[in-house]
């Protein structure tokens, strides 16, 4: 087998992988815009938002410890614990879903009724807020996120592929995990909507509020819950980047690399996301492989953005999206 | 009390139409105007001039395109920080190009440049609306970046990848680079914004105007009655990125003298303009200016409470002001949609019937 083909389907594998990636963050964007119209661009930054707390409790770190010191002339930094995992993930949670509550209580509740475009702009002062709540309670340097996930190269299928091929796969263990995590959290996430009463509930808010309402639907209770969900999603997106590549302030930019995942895709559907995340993460690889050299590399930055804008022109609702029927 | 139409008769259609028809807000702004050409240039010094005059002048041109664009019509646009850098780069170009030309013509021809790509990446609109389009918008703005960034032609092939203002001049007075006057950077951004805003408060008067708004309301009953959406959305795409682009000149000639483009003109700039006419209100003039005005204010004033009063780390100071621009948007999208220009309206309101509000 010719040596570039062999090199393009190592690409390939690595672009779905990505792929996965991009369409778990996507998918907290679905969730949001189906049961609630808004477009949630502080998705990117709940992630971030998301890892750090999650490192914060496991390395037992004082919230807000700077601010305090910087206050009152103390300095006080850790509480001197740690946190396993297991029990700081389940903490996270609990803090993701206050977080759906206050967002729920403090903001959307008061822009009901709004143009989806104030509700989008609400969101992005929404992400600039969390950011600097973030950075606040956490500190804002570099921290590293182990919660026992696999890493590195994957040996078997290096050695798999040198047998076949003559040359081994590079394929990252972490990858491969969030793969599988991917596949499970989509699996559950359908099973919620379409088998318990709160999916369900769910799925009439996403129809038709009143309707929902007039049948004795609690909109602010499942607009909390799927906002938790959207939390719940985050945090999961935040630790498998988090593990991948630190927790830092670009963690919050995948937000941006989902965005032409969901184009492509579809605003209101799910495997929508999915098939969108693995076009992109695929498309951007091979391009990069193909192209970049000769445009002087770093394409993956806009390559998706062009390749859905291109796309949107023929097919505006995207691949997967309901038609778009306007009337006066 | 100060503010009455009460006796301010008109007696021609021409009096009736002029720019501002009640007499104090035409004294009023004659008397900002006399100020800001006749007294401020020789009150000015580098301090004032580079910390809050120049961004204020240039951020408010910035603001007063993108609100052309999302105030009136109704496009929302997440790319002016691409677009900026189109008007950067071409000036650049331009200056190094011609050296001999005057700095307005290039400043003008960096505007002109910046509203056909502006079209070119405004064709999608006919197509998406809403955040689709928005999220459209992102990709002429990472496109863009990254094209300034790796094509040597832009910047000439200098080894840094940086763009810097060589010394230029207009009229004799220089203008750009290290050894310009303050009071002349000041005056010249000063006469980009004044036409700039005359333009675009005349503009929105008029039918071009009306046909936005029009298209902003409701696009599918504005093409029902008769308005053309592809000129009226794609002229709202040139003229506000006519304005952008001559901020974006200004921004790096004579203010900055040195870009990397990927600091300057990155999504935050973007984002920084779009709240400056949330907080000052979309679909006003006027809210330009007075959102311009709060965000480059607002880390000058946390600059000197949190850091050189209370004596915190810079760091935990930039990390508030991200708190509380995150916070104030929420807040004026909840309280006040229309921005600081509605409580300007309100407070008019107020004044005009004080101390008899009954």
């Amino acid at each position: 087998m010719p040596e570039q083909l062999v090199f393009a389907m190592e690409v390939i594998l690595n672009g779905l992988m990505a792929g996965v990636l991009y369409a778990l963050v996507a998918l907290g964007f679905v969730l949001i815009y189906k049961a609630s119209g808004i477009f949630n661009y502080a998705q990117g930054v709940m992630a971030l938002f998301a890892a750090m707390t999650l490192v914060g409790i496991m390395n037992g770190q004082v919230p807000f410890a700077h601010l305090i010191n910087a206050t009152f002339g103390t300095h006080i930094h850790y509480f001197g614990w740690n946190v396993p995992a297991l029990l700081a993930i389940i903490l996270t949670m609990v803090v993701m879903v206050l977080l759906a509550w206050a967002v729920q209580r403090f903001v959307m509740r008061h822009l009901v009724g709004q143009e989806p475009i104030i509700l989008f702009m609400a969101t992005i002062g929404l992400a600039y807020f969390l950011e600097g709540v973030a950075d606040l309670m956490w500190g804002s340097e570099i921290k590293t996120l182990d919660v026992g996930l696999p890493q590195g190269i994957n040996l078997w299928i290096d050695e798999t592929t040198f047998n076949i091929f003559g040359y081994g796969f590079f394929i990252d263990n972490l990858d491969i995990v969030a793969t599988v995590i991917a596949a499970l959290l989509v699996a559950a996430l359908v099973a919620f909507s379409q088998y318990t009463k709160q999916g369900r509930a769910m799925r009439a808010v996403a129809d038709d509020h009143q309707a929902a309402l007039s049948v004795g639907i609690s909109l602010n209770f499942i607009w909390i819950m799927v906002w938790s969900v959207a939390g719940f999603v985050a945090l999961v997106a935040g630790i498998m980047w988090g593990t991948k590549s630190g927790v830092q302030f670009s963690l919050s930019l995948i937000a941006l690399k989902a965005l032409p995942v969901l184009m492509l895709g579809g605003f209101t559907s799910i495997p929508g996301a999915i098939v969108g995340g693995l076009i992109i993460g695929v498309g951007e690889k091979l391009f990069e492989f193909a192209i970049g050299p000769l445009v002087g590399g770093a394409t993956e930055n806009w390559f998706a953005y062009v390749l859905a804008l291109i796309f949107l022109v023929f097919r505006p609702q995207g691949l997967f999206g309901e038609k778009i029927i306007e009337r006066v | 009390m100060f503010y009455r139409e009460a006796g301010d008769f008109k007696t021609s259609y021409i009096d009736d139409s002029q720019t501002f028809p009640i007499k104090f807000d035409r004294y009023r702004y004659y008397v900002v105007l006399a100020v800001a050409f006749g007294i401020i240039p020789f009150l000015i010094n580098d301090y004032l001039a580079n910390a809050l005059l120049l961004p204020f002048l240039i951020y408010a041109i910035a603001a007063i395109g993108l609100n052309i664009l999302v105030g009136y019509c109704g496009q929302v646009s997440l790319g002016t920080g691409g677009f900026m850098a189109v008007g950067a780069y071409a000036c650049y170009k331009l200056m190094t190009a011609f050296p001999d030309v005057s700095m307005f013509i290039h400043v003008l021809l960096a505007g002109g440049i910046t509203a056909i790509v502006g079209v070119l990446f405004g064709l999608p609109s006919l197509r998406i609306k809403g955040f689709y389009l928005a999220v459209a918008t992102l990709a002429a703005q990472f496109f863009l970046v990254w094209l300034f960034n790796r094509v040597p032609w832009f910047y000439n092939y200098s080894a840094s990848g940086q763009i810097n203002a060589p010394e230029r001049d207009v009229f004799g007075i220089i203008i750009t680079g290290p050894n310009a006057p303050a009071w002349a950077t000041y005056l010249f951004c000063l006469i980009f914004l004044s036409l700039c805003a005359l333009i675009a408060r005349n503009l929105t008067r008029g039918t071009t105007g009306r046909t936005w708004m029009a298209i902003r309301d409701m696009d599918i009953a504005a093409e029902i009655i008769g308005v053309n959406p592809l000129k009226a959305k794609l002229t709202a795409f040139a003229v506000s990125s006519f304005f952008v682009g001559i901020a974006g000149a200004l921004f790096f000639a004579v203010y900055l003298g040195a870009v990397e483009v990927g600091e300057v003109f990155g999504i935050q700039k973007s984002f920084l303009v779009l709240f400056m006419i949330i907080i000052g209100g979309l679909g006003s003039i006027f809210g330009s200016f007075a959102g311009a005005a709060f965000l480059v204010l607002l880390p000058v004033v946390l600059k000197v409470v949190g850091a050189d009063w209370l004596g915190w780390p810079t760091d935990i100071v930039a990390h508030l002001q991200l708190v509380i621009v995150g916070g104030l948007i929420i807040l004026f999208l909840i309280l006040e949609p229309h921005g600081l220009a509605q409580l300007w309206r309100v407070a008019k309101e107020k004044l005009r019937l004080w101390p008899f509000p009954h």
